[in-house]
């Protein structure tokens, strides 16, 4: 399973442990854990399931590419990290 | 008369509350977050604001007893497969809110329901007090939604509601650019109003088009709301027919430009507003504060200036910041340099409540 992090400045509004999520792609990781926590769905994605504007995420140290449909690879013993975008300001 | 107001501020809400001697900043909730838009709801006391987290979308608060909750935001539907829209810059328009510009309570007769206007021009209704939203699909689908276009933000957006005190199936709202819009079926099917309204920055041809018109703050007279004002971005405009025509307000001093507009409760020929010089600039004429008043339907206007600074002012008072209380005497308004003012006899005269508050979006009496 993967390991998800989140960006320590999610964790005012609303709480996001480090978690072990199963999933192929970005996408598959993410529903996992919001599955469990869905208030938090809304901080990081958009209304049509992208990652918001100002968000990014790192899959072992790689950005993802496809913002939109999440669909990046992660593997079994990747580490995802859910930050902010220097871009927000 | 209310004796309590909520501040929306860049930094936070303020509560300010009226007490012996003075009016005082009593609380302050969601300190350090960007709060745009506060509601008081006062069918059952419910308090909402709308908090924008920037990397963290738009969010939504609801305070039942002073105990504040996250409830859902409004959110936009899934976009078809395969469609394609753009915005009026030409990059795809993304179906997600990205502000919440308008929160009104629904009528007496209809508890519960919440009116929510957004960014990028989703409008919504919540008949739960904000559990859950509903968009208007009749006027997100409306073929001449596409012709919106950013005014007061780089997306179109709706900023003003006006739900009918006779009939709460009766809404007209305002778009910044968009014109006004009307339903008489609870939102149904819309019609596009505002005949009469005059855009002096659209090309020959358009100037008169009632969906070319930037309207900064549409209000409705409770007592009389055949009766309709108008801070529009080239101009004041009156309507006396529910917003079906409009006529021009002239020279009006200092000047006729500005965001808010405010008519009293019972009075339909009485309003204020607060100028600025347009358009480029934005900033009060020669450095003065200053308060407008009509008292009969835009013929004459009093510069009220009374505890209002006069030299070196450069406080600009957003559409929604503006505010008259139910019983028409008290106003307040708060500005983009953290100014909040108060005033209890109807603008004649101004106190300063304070100078320092995080530039202000919103103000509300509570």
């Amino acid at each position: 399973m993967a390991k998800v992090v989140f960006t320590p400045n999610i964790q005012r509004h609303v709480a996001l442990p480090e978690a072990e999520a199963s999933g192929h792609t970005v996408r598959d990781v993410l529903e996992t854990v919001f599955a469990d926590n869905p208030q938090a769905r809304g901080y990081v994605l958009d209304d049509q399931s992208g990652l918001r504007k100002h968000m990014t995420i790192f899959v072992d140290g790689r950005m993802i590419r496809d913002r939109a449909r999440l669909t990046d690879a992660v593997g079994e013993s990747s580490t995802v990290y859910v930050f902010q975008a220097l871009s927000g300001g | 008369m209310s004796d309590t107001l909520l501040v929306s501020t860049r930094k936070g809400l303020f509560t300010v509350a009226r007490k012996a001697r003075q009016w005082e900043i009593t609380a302050v909730e969601f300190l350090g977050d960007n709060v745009t838009l506060a509601l008081s709801d006062r069918r059952d006391g419910r308090r909402y604001a709308a908090l924008d987290h920037g990397h963290f979308g738009v969010k939504l608060h609801r305070s039942t007893a002073n105990r504040w909750e996250e409830i859902a935001a409004p959110t936009y539907p899934p976009k078809p497969d395969g469609y394609e829209e753009h915005d009026m810059w030409g990059r795809p328009l993304n179906w997600s809110t990205a502000r919440v510009w308008a929160l009104e309570a629904g009528g007496r007769d209809e508890p519960g329901v919440i009116w929510c206007g957004t960014l990028p021009g989703g409008l919504f209704r919540s008949g739960d007090g904000g559990q859950s939203w509903a968009m208007i699909r009749s006027l997100w689908d409306h073929p001449k939604r596409k012709q919106w276009m950013g005014g007061g933000a780089d997306l179109p957006g709706i900023h003003s509601i006006c739900v009918d005190p006779r009939n709460s199936r009766r809404v007209w709202i305002a778009v910044s650019t968009g014109g006004i819009w009307f339903t008489e079926d609870g939102g149904a099917n819309w019609t596009l109003r505002g005949e009469g309204m005059r855009a002096e920055y659209a090309p020959p041809g358009q100037t008169h088009d009632p969906i070319a018109q930037d309207v900064h703050c549409l209000a409705q007279c409770p007592a009389a709301p055949q009766r309709m004002w108008v801070q529009h971005h080239n101009g004041i405009f009156i309507s006396s027919d529910e917003g079906k025509t409009f006529t021009e307000i002239t020279g009006v001093e200092p000047s006729a430009f500005g965001f808010p507009v405010v008519v009293h409760p019972r009075e339909p020929d009485t309003a204020w507003f607060v100028p600025e010089i347009k358009d480029e600039k934005r900033i009060p004429r020669e450095g003065k504060l200053v308060v407008t008043r009509t008292r009969d339907g835009g013929k004459t206007f009093d510069v009220l200036t009374k505890g209002l600074p006069q030299t070196h002012a450069y406080d600009v008072v957003y559409r929604h910041a503006l505010v008259l209380d139910e019983g028409g005497e008290r106003l307040a308004f708060g500005s983009t340099t953290g100014g909040l003012w108060v005033s209890e006899d109807q603008g004649d005269s101004w106190t300063c409540v304070t100078h320092t508050l995080p530039p202000v979006y919103a103000v509300r009496f509570a």
